[in-house]
């Protein structure tokens, strides 16, 4: 016993030795070491790799409550926006089925949908990414751990298997990547136990049914609106007001026409308590802070989109002095996305104060590569960030909101020009375009800098994009009146922005 | 006079409490179809191509959604009345839709063919030949252009065109298309995808004056999609071999390379050819306008004045200006501003963006590859270029490497962004922001320092690494001795 036990300790020894003895020599194994293999620790390890560095990435995914886990890639390609876009792509595909019929195409009813064929394509899509992601990290000589990292010291990160096998490894640097997991509204009872989140919702097998998405962010509006998109009983439940953060005016117009969509809407509402019936169904109960009454129903499906927590717990971040933010638990950094330790580092979801966003994440953990490993001093631009919320009427920005230029600047400093128009494919179609609407908010002052752009309606992404590019050329908007428009898109009507909230004329786009 | 939509600028022109009169006439096509007021981009143009454009998009949609779990039965078949007549409407509401505005501002409109008689005097003939004199101080010409018949036998009998395309009574069956114009090919583009046996006959190269590169990835992916392309033939004869709604009609075409001739039979031949200015019967002679001879354009000043002081002239019929509805309208209103408004701004032609609505649309703003190379040197030139997947094609297991983005920048200029093309789906709103963007001056730094929305097609033409394989989307810098 003795003797064995002295032989597998030697042998570990040996193994343990080799590491030691490389920290004893003082050298770290990795120049740089990123814990998480989401968008922006991907981006950073693949941009130092570049430049032939030694790097390594850990990736790990705590299981959800419900039991979902998903390979390498992070939020963005797994339970964010490559699924959440694929599915809300679903949901208009049905009305473009309907569409299609006004155009002459004749298509014998019934026509259903089919979940479970959806989601095993946009699953299949998804694990072709994972899988893509780990040639491109061996394609760049990145070293790939499917492990969970904790620091031990500030140098060294204890990395555990899920059968909780340890690897213990260093670095020069390090990258915090780790993101961020749904919350869960723990004090309603039930909330744990038969609730999902988008954590889940992309990799149901089965339809979610009569779903109630619980939230007003827009990862509640997204989900809600491709579900009912794709023909699903679906109820919004919110606490106060859509889309906190955003153009309210924008944000109403959205949700409006998630009513007339077919969303249910229930507002002022929080719940209670979730039960399961004996038929399998979750019984809701919530309290209608209007009324002041009780009212409950049931579902197939509860879904909690009540905001995300950074995931650091299990980092073990107060061992190495990293500080975070007390409220939101989100990792501090600077300018240079330096944390309060000088050599680690951190980008993404993680970071206090910065929009969650994946190009903001890739791009950030780029730079930084740059900076780190690249001579490079280039810091990253956190303003005038383009966005799109993806609801079945698309909502797509960059810069202020009206409410934040007015607070800036003040309301006689600022003109807003705004337009109510109709996408020309909506006319044969018969489809209502009363919330198809765009806004650009301008300084007044003669050079009229734009200071925000809002635009909803089909394709707002790609009609935001251009935009955005312009805004940061510091575009006015004299210059985007000359700007000669494309003819039919709905983009041109930006370029044709003449009526102002201050007249208070009529602002719908007439005639060609 | 006007001959047709440049509502705009009649509407501006009556905000200045002046006395304006619009007359508007359509010549019937030689099958006799005519339209209502709105001018081409109404009724024979933009508006109905984008609608039956849309049509077959969306029956491209269709196969996309049962791989997105739709399901229905499988026979889906296009009914070409329902959309014919449902497009027809929306034109009817249109050109009601001007009546009114017009009529709101107080412009005169009559639908007369009018034509100069004598200095500041018109004479205006309406349908049933009633003749009257109108004067005026000043005048606007722009009565735009008709598309170009072929000369041959049986051209004007047997053949229809863009004008009668979108208002035919009756499916047009097997077609063949002929010319490589955008016109041409946006035309072939729908009429395949809403089913229809569609070839396209094509004298030398397509899109002339586009980015031959783009142009040649268009004709591509329509031949990769079922177009047919008879490449280097020009028709010489079409006969009727049988009447009928629609016919069947035999073309004879002889080869511009040598004495090849081939025959076809086809339902229903659509010249797209190229168009030609209505200037020549409308009596510009009698007040000393002059014309290009060969091309029966309007050569005007920056001020859009012709040689004769008191005439104006706007849209497609002005030599060596784009045929671009936008155009013609902003040069409209910008027009009567400075001779009613005390304005002084002049029309910007440059960087002029534009989409061509083929079944992959192409996007484009500023200088095709080969303009830059000859206007700046490919010295001085670099050019970032990149294939994209979208995320929509990915699930429908669509064409992966068809998506093309191209930025054109000088070395010598800070890098500044002088052409921009794009190839994808919605081209059209993808281009919009960024010639916006070039508006204000662009450079490839600022272009790297954006941010891109994600997921969207237009990220792509920002400097973005996507969270995709790369077999499937990277820049880089591409150096022109391909």
């Amino acid at each position: 016993m003795a003797a064995l036990w002295r032989r597998r300790r030697r042998l570990l020894g040996a193994a343990g030795l080799c590491r030691t003895a490389r920290a004893l020599s003082g050298k770290p194994e990795y120049d740089l070491l990123v814990i998480g293999g989401g968008s922006g620790g991907l981006a950073c390890a693949k941009e130092a790799a570049q430049f032939g560095r030694k790097v390594a990435v850990l990736d790990y995914v705590e299981p959800s409550p419900q039991g979902t886990k998903w390979g390498l890639g992070g939020t963005c390609v797994n339970v964010g926006c490559i699924p959440k876009k694929l599915m809300h792509q679903a949901a208009l595909l049905g009305s473009a089925l309907k569409d299609a019929q006004h155009y002459g195409w004749n298509i014998a009813h019934p026509v259903h949908h089919n979940w479970s064929e959806m989601a095993q394509a946009v699953q299949n899509y998804v694990k072709s990414l994972n899988w893509g992601h780990r040639i491109q990290l061996q394609d760049k000589k990145v070293k790939y751990f499917n492990v969970k990292g904790s620091f031990s010291d500030p140098h060294t990160i204890r990395g555990l298997t899920k059968g909780g096998k340890e690897t213990i490894l260093t670095a020069e640097k390090i990258v915090i990547a780790t993101g961020g997991r749904p919350k869960y509204p723990i004090h309603v009872a039930g909330a744990l136990e038969y609730g999902i989140t988008s954590d889940d919702l992309f990799w149901l097998k089965e339809s979610p049914g009569k779903t109630l998405v619980v939230g007003a962010s827009y990862i509640s509006l997204e989900c809600a609106g491709f579900l009912t998109g794709i023909g699903l009983d679906t109820t919004v439940m919110m606490r106060s007001i859509p889309l906190r953060g955003f153009d309210q005016q924008m944000a109403s117009l959205v949700t409006e026409y998630m009513e007339s969509y077919g969303t249910k809407f229930l507002k002022k509402c929080i719940p209670t308590k979730v039960e399961k019936l004996e038929s399998n169904r979750l019984q809701v109960t919530w309290k209608n802070t209007d009324s002041g009454t009780e009212e409950t129903d049931s579902f197939d499906t509860v879904m909690w989109a009540v905001g995300r927590a950074p995931d650091t717990k299990a980092l073990n971040l107060e061992t190495v002095g990293v500080k975070t933010n007390s409220e939101t638990g989100k990792i501090i950094v600077d300018a240079s996305e330096a944390t309060s330790v000088p050599h680690i580092y951190a980008v993404g979801d993680i970071t206090e104060g910065r929009p969650e966003l994946t190009p903001t994440a890739i791009a950030a953990g780029k730079l930084l590569a740059q900076r780190l490993f690249g001579q490079s001093s280039e810091l990253m631009d956190y303003d005038n960030v383009p966005t799109t919320v993806f609801t079945p009427l698309e909502y797509g920005c960059v810069g202020l909101s009206e409410e934040k230029a007015v607070q800036c600047y003040g309301s006689d400093n600022i003109e807003v020009y705004h337009a109510y128009y109709k996408p020309l494919e909506f006319t044969v179609a018969e489809r209502d375009a009363t919330q198809c609407y765009m806004k650009m908010v301008c300084l007044r002052e003669r050079e009229q800098r734009i200071l925000g752009l809002h635009f909803i309606g089909p394709n707002a992404g790609e009609v935001i994009q251009g935009f955005a590019l312009g805004i940061k050329c510091g575009a006015t908007y004299p210059q985007l009146m000359k700007t000669i428009g494309i003819h039919p898109t709905c983009a041109e009507e930006i370029t044709k922005l003449h009526i102002t909230k201050r007249s208070g004329l009529d602002a719908t786009v007439t005639g060609c | 006079i006007i001959h047709y939509c440049l509502i705009k600028s009649h509407k501006e022109a009556a905000k200045y409490e002046k006395k304006v009169m619009v007359l508007d006439f359509v010549t019937p096509t030689p099958l006799g179809n005519s339209w209502g007021l709105g001018g081409t981009c109404v009724n024979v143009g933009c508006i109905p191509k984008k609608l039956m454009h849309q049509a077959a998009l969306l029956g491209q949609a269709l196969q996309d959604s049962r791989k997105f779990g739709w399901q229905f039965p499988e026979e889906v078949k296009h009914n070409w009345m329902t959309m014919t007549e449902s497009v027809q409407n929306y034109i009817g509401s249109l050109n009601w839709g001007y009546r009114v505005a017009l009529r709101e501002k107080k412009v005169t409109y009559e639908n007369a063919y009018g034509e100069f008689v004598q200095p500041h005097t018109v004479k205006a003939t309406n349908k049933r030949g009633v003749e009257k004199l109108y004067t005026a101080e000043r005048f606007l010409i722009a009565t735009g252009e008709r598309p170009r018949y072929l000369g041959i036998p049986g051209d004007k009998e047997y053949c229809i065109s863009s004008d009668d395309l979108f208002s035919l009574p009756y499916c047009p069956g097997k077609t063949l298309v002929v010319g490589a114009s955008y016109v041409a090919l946006e035309c072939a583009g729908f009429l395949a995808g809403l089913g229809l046996d569609v070839t396209v006959m094509v004298r030398s190269i397509l899109l002339r004056g586009f980015d031959q590169d783009m142009a040649n990835k268009i004709g591509e992916y329509m031949e990769e999609h079922g177009i047919k392309f008879i490449r280097e033939f020009v028709p010489i004869k079409v006969e009727q071999i049988e009447e009928g709604t629609p016919g069947r009609l035999k073309v004879t075409a002889k080869s511009t390379k040598g004495n090849e001739v081939i025959e076809g039979e086809y339902n229903t031949v659509l010249l797209a050819i190229g168009r030609d200015a209505c200037t020549r019967k409308i009596g510009l002679d009698k007040v000393g306008v002059k014309i290009n001879e060969k091309t029966g354009k309007i050569p005007v000043n920056d001020m859009e004045q012709t040689n004769v002081p008191y005439i104006y002239a706007i849209g497609d019929i002005l030599q060596d200006r784009l045929e671009l509805t936008p155009v013609a309208i902003q040069a409209g209103r910008l027009l009567v501003q400075r001779l009613y408004g005390g304005a002084t701004t002049k029309c910007d032609y440059v960087n002029v963006p534009t989409t061509v609505f083929t079944p992959l649309e192409y996007g484009a703003c500023g200088y095709s590859e080969e303009n830059a190379i000859q206007k700046f040197g490919e010295e001085n030139i670099e050019v970032y270029h990149s294939h994209f997947w979208p995320l929509e094609w990915t699930v429908p297991s669509r064409d992966n490497n068809k998506c093309y983005a191209k930025i054109i920048c000088n070395i010598r200029d800070n890098e500044r962004v002088i052409g921009f093309h794009v190839l994808g789906p919605n081209a059209g709103e993808v281009t919009q922001g960024f010639a916006a963007a070039i508006k204000c001056g662009l450079t490839k730094e600022q272009l790297d320092s954006t941010i891109g929305i994600h997921p969207v097609c237009a990220e792509v033409c920002i400097r973005s690494h996507l969270p995709i394989p790369a077999s499937v989307a990277f820049w880089d810098k591409h150096n022109l001795g391909r």
